[in-house]
């Protein structure tokens, strides 16, 4: 195969010339204080002008991304004077808003803990299970090796976060761990294993032992989609494309439930609720600092707008994470995830002068920041390095023949099958030739502060998985995304249900809406300004520049 | 820029794109036939025709590039019907699948389904097996299926196999592969406290200590 332009191909010779002696190499990992370097000179979160200090609400003065701040100072999509409260569509013990991998679980636990499933409701905004739950490919950390142990977990994801997590979810997240990778395995999910049912672990960047879970590279996919059965076999029941466009408070102020909006009818829903789970996922598609994006459609931050406007807290918003090897050839792929087990299988990143430059597997934002040095120009302070594409996109090779090289043939298409199969689309063998790859926005890092309860303050309100932040500090390692959703989910489920036995849900209101907007007008919010995002807008400009509203 | 037909009105769209952005180029926002955008959730399954070409070709929107003169519709959903189970409640034994799923003996053995599925799995080959009651090979030749529905819509012997599957998988998973001994171990030690004291300690350090104990780990080889 040779679809590579001439200039890469090129390059790929340098590649292939320097691989020999690359195979022995060991590339040294940097001390904290060359890591730290490398994050100040080229990390996106240190560059300046990205943020700005939030002007209203619960975490005012908090540094928070633009794109984030402009969502979270910004008034409601719904009039509140134009819904009637009064209408109750559903009336449900606990409402889970988001039907990935936290909402569903939270469902089932909060089942699980006696709520009759027909007293439960998931809405969600796409389908139950679109989510970044069901994109995660390389794995799922759990300490259950007999060498390992969820103390040593728990100095990973401390000191990958650099410090800044919150040391009773940490705990919660680690010590649950291998509870959660038996449920699934009762479950039925296909972990990857040995003949005698020895779970095959790997590393991922930053793990000191190999505790990464994996199934393929669809881990994500499996587990979501064995949830989802089990969430059909209980008769859960779920409402597709509603979103939760607004929480709803009652006369006490704790959270009794939520406003949804019918994406396709464009009818408003009241759902009350005993107990609200928030499991609405992150913000990929606000694409931070114009960055590309691993993330599925609907991860636009409606969660952390909703919470804040009813007072919860926010923690680590500063901190974004971009994978480091997002696609950044060809131009269809640019932006989809490459999983880090590609090089938890030794392929390793290299320039375009076939030359490695940054141990593989440093934590995400460390090798993220190597690669951006290296494709940097020169005159803007980097190695200017990288390799550029027809298109302008610039990156760095993975060298991914290694992986059958180092663990003989047929471990590509066998471990890697998802990979293989994006890029076999398009002509490129990742077995005989590198593939290209360029940070891409992935994760929100912070999010709704939580205990370890998944309890995030006010009165009723849960949340779970990504929405919810202080688990991964101000870096979150591979496999700890998917543990995250299931620890949390599941707490947050038992909590909510544990709430909803002995709640009582006075009259509805929408007053704290009302408040926040007073808030924004007294600090002069642009009138415009509207939220949540629900859906990210990709239409072509000449379409949008003509576009009347008739109907 | 070429041209292609949505839904059987023409757009001129730039070359290079998938179908999914094509679409959102000529002025589609996109509600349903869109999830992750990257070939996993199996939302976005689209039919599409070529010009002097019979054929009708399935694929997903976001991993296909577009041709010129492309007609092309997208699914919004499959109303395929799921069996109710409770998996606890099934036993693991080959004839699990034909009951609950008897349609699986309506396959005329045509290959649709294997030709309209844009993971390119051996699908008919997986009804047969389903049919011999292995549900092992079952559970292996269909662990990449995204469950984009294409194959039930296009099938004469109207069989939900993305149903089929997820139920083979979880047996398959849960009874027919050994439960990991070091796993259970584990849960047990945790559930009795085992590493209780360890965890306290490492909670109670300052930032310094926990820095140096971070630094001073051992990484396994």
């Amino acid at each position: 195969m040779a679809t590579y332009p001439k200039e890469m191909q090129e390059s790929i010779v340098q590649v292939e010339a320097t691989r020999p002696q690359r195979m022995k190499a060991r590339f040294p990992r940097l001390s904290l204080a060359e890591q730290e370097a490398l994050l100040r000179g080229f990390h996106p979160d240190y560059k300046e002008g990205g943020k700005r200090p939030l002007q209203v609400g619960p975490s005012q003065g908090e540094l928070v991304p633009h794109e984030v701040a402009d969502l979270l100072e910004a008034y409601p999509l719904l009039d509140p004077r134009e819904v009637d409260l009064s209408k109750v569509d559903y009336d449900v013990d606990v409402l889970v808003i988001g039907g990935g991998g936290a909402g569903t679980v939270a469902a089932l636990w909060a089942c699980e803990a006696g709520i009759p499933a027909d007293r439960i409701l998931i809405a969600t905004k796409l389908r139950h299970g679109d989510s970044n739950s069901m994109m995660a490919q390389g794995g799922i950390q759990a300490a259950d090796k007999p060498h390992d142990s969820p103390a040593i977990h728990y100095l990973d994801v401390i000191g990958g976060g650099h410090f800044a997590g919150d040391p009773k979810l940490v705990r919660a997240l680690v010590q649950d761990g291998p509870m959660i990778i038996r449920w699934h395995e009762a479950l039925g999910v296909m972990y990857d294993k040995g003949p005698d049912g020895t779970m095959i672990t790997i590393h991922g960047g930053g793990t000191s032992r190999k505790r990464m879970h994996s199934a393929k590279d669809y881990t994500g996919m499996e587990i979501m989609r064995v949830l989802r059965d089990e969430a059909r076999s209980r008769g859960i029941p779920v409402l597709e494309f509603s979103p939760a466009v607004e929480l709803l408070t009652d006369v006490h102020g704790q959270v009794a439930g939520a406003v949804l909006w019918n994406l396709e009818t464009e009818e408003y829903l009241i759902v009350r609720a005993k107990a609200t789970v928030l499991a609405t996922g992150g913000w990929g598609r606000l694409h931070i600092q114009g960055f590309p994006t691993t993330n599925h459609y609907g991860a636009t931050a409606d969660g952390l707008v909703l919470a804040y406007r009813v007072g919860a807290k926010l923690r680590d918003l500063d901190s974004v994470q971009y994978h480091p090897t997002g696609a950044a050839y060809p131009e269809q792929l640019v932006g989809l995830l490459i999983t880090e087990k590609v090089r938890g299988l030794d392929a390793q990143p290299v320039n375009r002068d076939g030359e490695l430059f940054v141990h593989p597997l440093e934590p995400r934002d460390v090798e993220s920041a190597a690669f951006i040095r290296e494709c940097m120009p020169l005159e803007q302070g980097g190695r200017g390095r990288g390799v550029v594409t027809p298109t302008g996109m610039v990156g760095v090779w993975l060298d991914t023949p290694m992986v059958d090289m180092i663990h003989g043939k047929g471990t590509f298409q066998r471990a890697l099958s998802s990979i293989w199969r994006m890029y076999v689309r398009f002509d490129i063998d990742p077995t005989r030739e590198p593939i290209l790859v360029y940070p891409s926005l992935h994760y929100q890092n912070g999010g709704v502060a939580i205990d370890e309860n998944g309890w995030t303050g006010i009165p009723g309100l849960f949340a779970g998985g990504e929405v919810e932040g202080g688990v991964h500090g101000k870096n979150r390692l591979m496999g700890n995304s998917l543990l995250d959703y299931n620890v949390f989910g599941r707490r947050a489920g038992l909590a909510a249900a544990a709430w909803a036995k002995d709640a009582r849900v006075g009259r509805l209101t929408l007053a704290h809406v009302k408040r926040y907007v007073e808030q924004l007008k007294a600090a002069a919010v642009p009138k415009e300004r509207r939220a949540p995002l629900l859906l990210p807008d990709y239409r072509g400009e000449r379409v949008l520049a003509r576009m009347v509203d008739l109907l | 820029m070429l041209t292609v037909y949505i839904m059987g009105k023409g757009y001129r769209v730039p070359e290079g794109l998938t179908i999914m952005k094509a679409m959102e180029y000529a002025g589609y926002r996109l509600v349903r036939g869109c999830g992750c955008r990257g070939g996993y959730c199996g939302a976005c399954a689209t039919v599409y025709r070529l010009p002097g070409d019979y054929r009708l070709y399935a694929d997903l929107a976001c991993q296909t590039t577009v041709q010129d003169g492309m007609y092309i519709a997208q699914l919004p959903s499959t109303p395929a019907e799921r069996a109710d189970y409770q998996l606890s409640q099934v036993a693991p034994r080959g004839e699990a699948l034909l009951a609950l799923y008897p349609e699986l003996a309506r396959c005329v053995a045509c290959n649709t389904c294997t030709r309209s599925c844009p993971q390119k799995l051996e699908v008919m080959d997986a009804v047969q097996a389903a049919l011999r009651g292995d549900i092992r090979q079952v559970a292996e030749l269909t662990f990449d299926c995204v469950q984009c529905g294409l194959c039930a819509m296009r099938c004469p012997a109207e069989i939900a196999h993305y149903h089929v599957w997820q139920l083979a998988r979880r047996l398959c998973g849960a009874y027919l592969t050994p439960r990991a001994q070091h796993l259970a171990r584990r849960v047990a030690e945790v559930e009795s406290g085992a590493f209780d004291a360890e965890l306290d300690r490492l909670m109670g350090m300052g930032k310094d200590e926990l820095a140096k104990a971070y630094q001073a780990r051992d990484i396994e080889p």
